[in-house]
């Protein structure tokens, strides 16, 4: 009788879980780093870490929970898509269906606030990177990808916030493509933009220049709603993870997590 | 309750508070001994102990549990997406005391010799699974519950239709922009909308290039590193977290300044009576017309801006910053002054206008070209 298995082990030593988890359930020492070594996501870590970098007061698992709310946003971002049309004549009415009509409609809510607490976890794990030095040699670069990684993060919150295609939406987007029509010499209305010209021909006008490039039009309309979808969805999505992956790698090639020596 | 409103809304005026902020700051964090000793003698690092966080996060609790019972509060603090900012100026106290009270421990015990707290045998490691991976996995489990609440109790704001001909008074960009919408109050949109932008950008992405000091790489440190931590606190803290703050809650109809127990009248007036230096010199001191040649009519402006980056440079190499500039170099030296400068020029700018109603210091109108 004592030798008789129940379900959970007989399973766990079946061929299909063996074939699926090699190293088996982390039970010896040897398991638990085989583990991590042979599964693609945990390999992300090292198999050992100094004591104090698995403490939540020296990491605050910022740069984590920042990695895990893009993923959320990822997954309730492709939910979303189903749903939602980049057009003026449907961008609206898709928003009010998200909510009244879909089931358990809180999916807007959860990218929408999932955004916020993103840019905000970015902000901090900075943060928290410069109060522990972590950014002294050998780890300077990976200070600046994280830079750039934070300002497509804001870029990415930026072009998402047209998307709704209300008021709040529209007049965001407007005043920060005020900005890039007073960009220096490719802005129409920046300064050095009046260099560009021939005679009396300006290469740089309000139908070419920075804010047109932007919007796809002198104003945010239709063209600047399939723009900032596009870039939304895949172009910046697309750098973000390539960068991504950079600053993973780099974090374990420059030495692993900081710590004092 | 009435003084107490008006108390607030006086304080919380941006010339009032920015300028408390901009002053009491370097008391908070010293970056000299001279500020160290005033910060130990007016007792401000009890700011870093227990006592010190619970006595601020209750006083900020207090100030929003009271101050939501106004009815013009509540109107703008739950306003949905003003949330997060809410949660934001929380979240920011509590984790630079966390950072902070970990590199007050760490400077007691480097003081006395001893490794910091975040020293172990090296030899002793732990395992990631499971040291690590719990941790993990209890952080984003948390973390999607918290977003689950803030999901089913706060719908997320949706307006009326997007409408070209009907803008609303006031346009706000996004809450994380409004820093450099605030810095537009300031500076033409050239400057504070793409080349500030971009400056702080590159700023950021120099900075492990620019601070060799080799101390507190992988622990909670101030003492050593204070003028690095100093400079980056300013600017964060300062000129962008207190900008947001100042941007989401305080700026009504025509970017008019609004206390937060304030109506938000829309016919509130502001004298308009900003004039340009080149106004003030010609007009008013020498009592003549404006040349009409731009170089002439702007020469003190250039004067003043070229001036600001090319005499406070070898300035400072000689004097306070003696030691960075031989750390430094030339080129990096160069590169660390003209971010410190272009830092600073924002409360200068600041200062020049609550002062002296200065617009710009150099207005050429005619090539959009305003400083």
């Amino acid at each position: 009788m004592s030798d008789k298995k129940n379900i959970f082990e007989r399973f766990g030593e079946s061929q299909v879980w063996k074939s699926i988890f090699r190293s088996g359930v982390p039970r010896t020492r040897r398991q638990r780093m085989m583990s991590v070594l042979n599964s693609v996501f945990l390999h992300l870590h090292p198999v050992r870490l100094p004591r104090h970098a698995v403490k939540l007061k020296f990491t605050w698992c910022m740069g984590g929970l920042t990695f895990f709310l893009f993923l959320v946003l990822t997954i309730s971002g492709i939910l979303l898509m189903f749903y939602y049309r980049p057009t003026a004549e449907y961008a609206y009415t898709d928003m009010i269906d998200l909510g009244e009509q879909v089931p358990l409609g809180i999916m807007r809510e959860i990218h929408r606030w999932g955004a916020h607490a993103m840019v905000i976890t970015t902000w901090l794990h900075m943060f928290r990177v410069f109060m522990t030095g972590s950014y002294k040699p050998p780890r300077e670069f990976n200070w600046s990808i994280g830079v750039l990684l934070l300002v497509l993060t804001l870029l990415l919150s930026f072009t998402g916030y047209l998307l709704p295609w209300d008021q709040l939406a529209m007049w965001a987007i407007t005043v920060g493509g005020n900005m890039a029509r007073a960009t220096p010499f490719v802005g129409h209305e920046g300064p050095g933009a009046a260099l560009l010209s021939i005679g009396d021909i300006n290469f740089i006008n309000m139908g070419a220049d920075a804010k047109f490039a932007l919007l796809g039009g002198r104003f945010v309309g239709e063209a600047a709603l399939l723009r900032f979808y596009v870039l939304h969805c895949i172009g910046l999505p697309f750098v973000v993870m390539i960068l991504m992956a950079v600053h993973f790698w780099r974090v374990r090639k420059d030495g692993g997590i900081s710590g004092p020596t | 309750m009435e003084p107490f409103k008006n108390f607030i809304d006086v304080l919380t005026q941006p010339t009032l508070m920015l300028t408390l902020a901009m002053f009491t700051f370097p008391f908070f964090f010293p970056m000299n001994d001279w500020f160290d000793k005033w910060n130990r003698r007016l007792r401000l690092n009890l700011l870093w102990t227990k006592a010190g966080l619970i006595a601020v996060i209750i006083g900020l609790t207090l100030f929003f549990v009271v101050g939501v019972q106004d009815a013009e509060f509540r109107l703008i603090m739950l306003k949905p997406d003003n949330v997060p900012i809410v949660g934001l100026i929380f979240l920011v106290y509590f984790f630079m005391w966390v950072s902070m009270k970990q590199a007050s421990d760490n400077d007691k015990l480097l003081s006395t010799g001893e490794k910091p707290n975040e020293y172990h045998d090296p030899d002793e490691k732990v395992l990631v699974w499971p040291d690590l991976v719990y941790v993990e996995f209890i952080s984003l489990i948390l973390c999607m519950c918290l977003l689950l609440v803030w999901s089913i109790g706060l719908d997320a704001p949706l307006e009326e239709p997007a409408n070209p001909a009907a803008t609303p008074n006031p346009s706000k960009a996004p809450w994380y922009f409004l820093g450099l919408q605030e810095m537009l109050v300031y500076f033409d949109p050239w400057l504070a909308g793409v080349v500030f932008p971009t400056i702080i950008i590159f700023g950021l992405m120099a900075i492990p290039y620019l601070d060799k000091n080799p101390e507190g790489s992988g622990y909670y440190q101030f003492k050593n590193r204070r003028l690095a931590i100093s400079i980056y606190m300013f600017g964060w803290i300062i000129l962008w977290v207190l900008l947001i703050i100042i941007g989401t809650f305080l700026r009504g109809p025509n970017w008019n300044f609004f206390g937060p127990f304030e109506y938000w009248d829309i016919h509130k007036l502001e004298p308009l009576t900003n004039i340009n230096l080149s106004e003030i010199i010609y007009i008013k001191l020498f009592n003549t017309g404006l040349p009409s040649n731009i170089l002439v009519r702007e020469i003190f402006g250039f004067i003043v801006v070229f001036g600001y980056f090319l005499v406070f440079p070898p300035l400072l190499a000689k004097t306070v910053l003696k030691r960075i500039y031989l750390q430094l170099g030339n080129f990096g030296y160069g590169v660390f002054v003209f971010l410190l400068l272009c830092m600073l020029s924002l409360p200068i700018k600041m200062y020049l206008r609550w002062i002296f109603n200065l617009k710009y210091l150099i207005a050429i109108p005619e090539y959009f070209f305003n400083i």
